[in-house]
Order: structure tokens, then sequence, then C-alpha cells
């Protein structure tokens, strides 16, 4: 069967529909974690989202809404916690650790299948459910409008937060509204990726884009591209006639884009540079 | 009598239970530049976080054009310490100056071509126009404060408190600085509150010192208050006061006298050679 048939199926349809939707929110998420050094918070999140998973999977038969539920719990208590990164990477490093430890017991009560608790480490989009699907198109949906909401204070409480703090942000309150949406992000990417491989959409993009371009919103829509095509990229190259499982093709196309960033990245800052000191010497 | 811009009457506040400003009185009228000088934990940034409204007086008042201070204060323009940008950071000086009128407001991000309008206009106040469109990582402690204060002026405050706007800059970047600074000030009338180690650049513009040392104050002018006399009462330590062809020296050390070029890394008994 080829990619064109494939395509005709309800599954592939709901995969990319998803798929655009999760890489959209990565994409928009991603400049933020950097800025706020917060991929270590991601990470956790994820090593987190999977005990929620093999809690939801053993409870109730259903991976995703325990991650959900896990992953946000966590970052409200990463938030709780830890405000400046050095105490947030120590309380998150203990968090991790128990709740990881906490998953491999939960797992090993589960009778089902044990391609389930592959699929929460690597992801596969293409096993989600139809009422997943929507409930995943939905929440991308809500972070997405709430990310357009906030972009600005949260990128001012972002780059000074005292100086934010000063002018009226609630920077602390933007801090947790913020972690629950990347804990939302992390466990819908983690259906594409997986939970060990989250990083690939939630950092790879945005540090890709970084090296691209240099205002705000230039960088969130590069990294974005970046997301949709390696996101979208990579479900249509395993529907191509592969048993290899997407996760496979989506980070290594994020990979790919990253490293090509890294090599173009250098010329893009020595123009940007050359152009400063023209400018710079013009102003004397 | 007509509301003054700032004024604080017997003002107490601290962290903790533990007041490290007391009973301060001061009024600023419109315009007039105020140098707020003193060793480490003498309460000047405290001073700054009571007007900015992020610190409840525990005691006594203070009064913004007869206002009780709160965050959000559109007549109150505020410079930060000066912190170098992360290199990597993803923003220009320009989307960082913006900041300065926008960063409050919740919506979808696009700025208005208003807005991109004041924006450079406030660059232009500040000479930055050439280094605007540079990622903020890329630029010199000089140029990231300069956007800095185009920041903190875009709103056209008409009261502006800088938080030691001088550190780390060379002797020429704190003079132009503080030639920005003060020329908006006197072009808009603007009450400026200027917390420093460094009096010298300042000292041409300065109408008055605030001078705290361990919780009590000082207030004159310059000649006033940068006396021996003076700051060993205010000290209670002797203190000398060097006046080398109008550029002052404060030199406070356990002996006093111990020279110009002598170092005290006494934390009780501090020693500033301004410079």
């Amino acid at each position: 069967m080829g990619l064109g048939n494939y395509l005709a199926l309800p599954f592939a349809q709901h995969a990319l529909l998803a798929g655009t939707l999760i890489a959209i929110i990565c994409g928009v998420i991603g400049p933020f974690v950097i800025a706020r050094q917060m991929a270590f918070a991601v990470h956790g999140a994820a090593e987190l989202s999977f005990t929620g998973a093999a809690a939801g999977l053993v409870v109730a038969g259903n991976p995703i809404a325990g991650a959900l539920m896990g992953s946000v719990v966590v970052a409200g208590l990463i938030g709780v916690l830890g405000e400046k990164p050095r105490e947030r990477d120590s309380a998150i490093g203990v968090v991790l650790a128990a709740g990881l430890g906490l998953g491999v017991l939960l797992l090993s009560h589960y009778q089902g299948f044990a391609s389930a608790a592959t699929n929460i480490l690597f992801g596969n989009i293409f096993g989600v459910s139809r009422g997943d699907l929507f409930l995943l198109v939905g929440l991308a949906l809500v972070v997405l409008l709430a990310m357009m909401t906030i972009y600005r204070p949260l990128l001012f409480s972002s780059v000074d937060p005292e100086l934010a703090k000063a002018r009226g942000v609630p920077t602390r309150l933007l801090g947790i509204l913020f972690l629950v949406l990347l804990a939302v992000t992390v466990t819908e990417a983690a259906q594409i990726v997986g939970t060990l491989l989250v990083l690939s959409l939630a950092i790879t993009p945005a540090a890709a884009a970084q090296r691209i371009a240099a205002a705000p919103l230039a960088v969130t829509g590069v990294s974005i591209g970046i997301a949709l095509v390696a996101t979208d990229g990579g479900i249509l190259l395993s529907l191509n006639g592969t048993t290899v499982p997407p996760t496979v093709f989506v980070t290594g196309l994020s990979f790919g884009l990253y490293v090509l960033a890294r090599l173009i990245g250098p010329t893009l800052a020595r123009r940007r540079r050359e152009r400063l000191r023209v400018l710079r010497a013009a102003e004397v | 009598m007509s509301e003054m811009a700032i004024a604080l009457d017997r003002l107490s506040a601290g962290y903790g239970g533990e007041d490290v400003i007391h009973d301060l009185s001061l009024q600023v009228g419109s315009g007039e530049l105020i140098a707020v000088l003193g060793p480490n934990g003498s309460g000047k940034s405290t001073l700054l976080k009571v007007l900015l409204g992020l610190l409840k007086p525990t005691s006594g008042s203070a009064l913004l054009w007869g206002d009780e201070p709160r965050v959000a204060n559109r007549h109150v323009g505020y410079i930060p310490q000066h912190r170098d940008f992360d290199a990597d950071l993803p923003i220009r000086g320009r989307e960082l100056v913006e900041l300065g009128i926008s960063g409050m407001h919740y919506g979808i991000p696009w700025s208005k071509k208003a807005t991109r309008v004041q924006v450079d206009r406030a660059i232009e106040q500040v000479g930055a126009r050439g280094y605007a469109d540079a990622p903020v990582g890329m630029l010199s402690g000089g140029e990231q404060q300069r956007l800095r204060i185009a920041q903190a002026l875009i709103g056209n405050p008409n009261i502006l408190l800088c938080d030691e706007p001088l550190l780390a800059l060379d002797l020429k970047r704190q003079q132009e600085i503080t030639g920005v600074i003060n020329h908006f000030r006197t072009d808009h009338d603007t009450a400026v509150l200027f917390v420093t180690h460094e009096i010298n650049p300042i000292l041409p513009y300065v109408d008055r010192v605030l001078y705290l040392v361990n919780g009590r104050a000082a207030i004159g002018e310059p000649h006033e208050v940068l006396t021996t006399e003076r700051l060993t009462d205010l000290y209670g330590i002797p203190v000398d006061v060097h006046d080398h062809n109008g550029r002052i020296m404060v030199i406070a050390g356990e002996e006093g006298t111990s020279g110009l070029t002598g170092h005290h890394h006494d934390h009780q008994h501090e020693e500033r050679p301004w410079a």
C-alpha cells in the first residue's frame, strides 16, 4: 500500500491533524523553555507523564488521561517547590526519581500487552484511539490560545522578571501557568515521540530557530516551522511503506534540521555582527 | 501647596520584621534629581522597592503625587540594576524597549503602528538606533543599559527610579548614560531618584543627595552632605571626604585616614573611593 492509499485512511488523517497541532504548540513553547532555562523541567514532566500513563493504564486502561494528570500534578509540584532555576532543578531531580520508580512499580502490575509500555516510552501516534485524538486536538487548541494570550507578559517575565513584577506582571502565577501548559504540551508530544524523546519536539526546534532568527516572534515562527516539518514529515515518511515507527523519523528530521541550523547559524550571526558594526560606526 | 512627586513621611521599611529604613522623611519635587548614596544594605534598593509598590512600609507613609505606591504605575519609570543579558536570549533591542509599554498587555502579540513609532522615538532618544535591531546578547553592557533606559522612558514617566544604572560601566559610558537621563528629566520635568555608588558622573546634575547609613539618613545639597563632619557623624566612625579637583572621594575605614589608595574589605566599615 502506498502513501496515497494511507492518506485516505482516517487513522493517518487523524495522526496528521493531531501531529500538526502538537508541532505548533511545541514550536510555541520551545523558545520560552530555553529563555527560562527549563529544559530539565521538560524532561522531568515527560518522565513523570510516564508514571501517570502507567497509572492510567493500570487503573483505567487509558494511558493518555493518566499521563495528562500526572504531568499537570508534577508541573504544580515543580512550580511550588522551586521558583529559581537552581532550586527548581534539584526539586525536579528529586520528584523525577521518586515518580519514575513508582511508574516501574505500576507497570509491573500491568497484565496487558507489552507494547502499551513501549508506546508510552517511545510514542505511537497511530495507536491513539479516536476519542483520545479529539482530546489531544482540543487540549492543543487550548494551549495555543493560552500561549497567544500570555505571550507578551510571559516574554517580559522571562527576559526581566524583576522589572516585569514592578510593571504589574504576575510573574509567579505566569510561571506556574506556563509549567502547566508545558506539562500538557509534553504529554501531547509524548504521543508522537514518546516520553523519552519529548525533547526532540519541545527543545530541538526552538534551539535550531534561535540560531536562525533574532526577534522573538520570528524565533517562534521558525521554531513552529521546524517542528511542523519534523512531525508531519516524520509521520508521512513512516506511512510511506515502512514498518519503522514515526518516532524515528520525527526525531531524525528534528535533529537534522538542528544540525543544519548550527551549520548556517554562524554565517547569519557573522552577517548580523557585520551589520551592527557598520551601523554603530554610522552612529558616531 | 502642589502635590510633591515623591513624599516620604517618617517612612520605615524592611524585610522579615527588620527595618533597614527608619523614619525617613523626604520630599522630591518635579524635575528634581536626587542621588541616593550609602554602603550596601543601607536601604537604597529597599526604598525603590517601596516606591515601586513591591514592598509595604512597616510604618510611616510614601506617596507619589499624593497616591500610595502601586505596581504598574504608569507615572513611574524604573531602571533595574544592570546585569548582562544571556548571550542567546531570543530578543532584540527593539522588542526589549517595547516591553516597557506593552509587556504587561495580554492578547495577540502583534504591535500596533503607533507603538512602533513610540518605540522608534524612545530608541532615538537614547541614541541606540544603530544597534536596536541586533540581538541584545550581542551588545555591550553600555548598549544594553541604554536600551534599558529607553524601555524605562518610553512611557514618559514623571518619576524615574534608577537602581545603580552605572554599575560595571566605564567612565565614558557612565557619563553618556547620566547625560541621557539628565536630558530626559530636564525635557519632561521628571523627578529622579538615582541610586548609585558613583557620585562623580552625576555630580554636575545632582540637586540633592540622600545619604543612607545603618538606618540613618542625611539629606541636602552635595556640598552640605558630602563633608567630613557630616559623614563622620552619619557613619559614627571617622570618615574622610576629599575634593580632588571637583571629584569627590569618600573614605570610610577603621582609621579613616587610610589614604586614597588604601583598600579595606571590611563589611562594617566600607571604603568608597568614588572615581
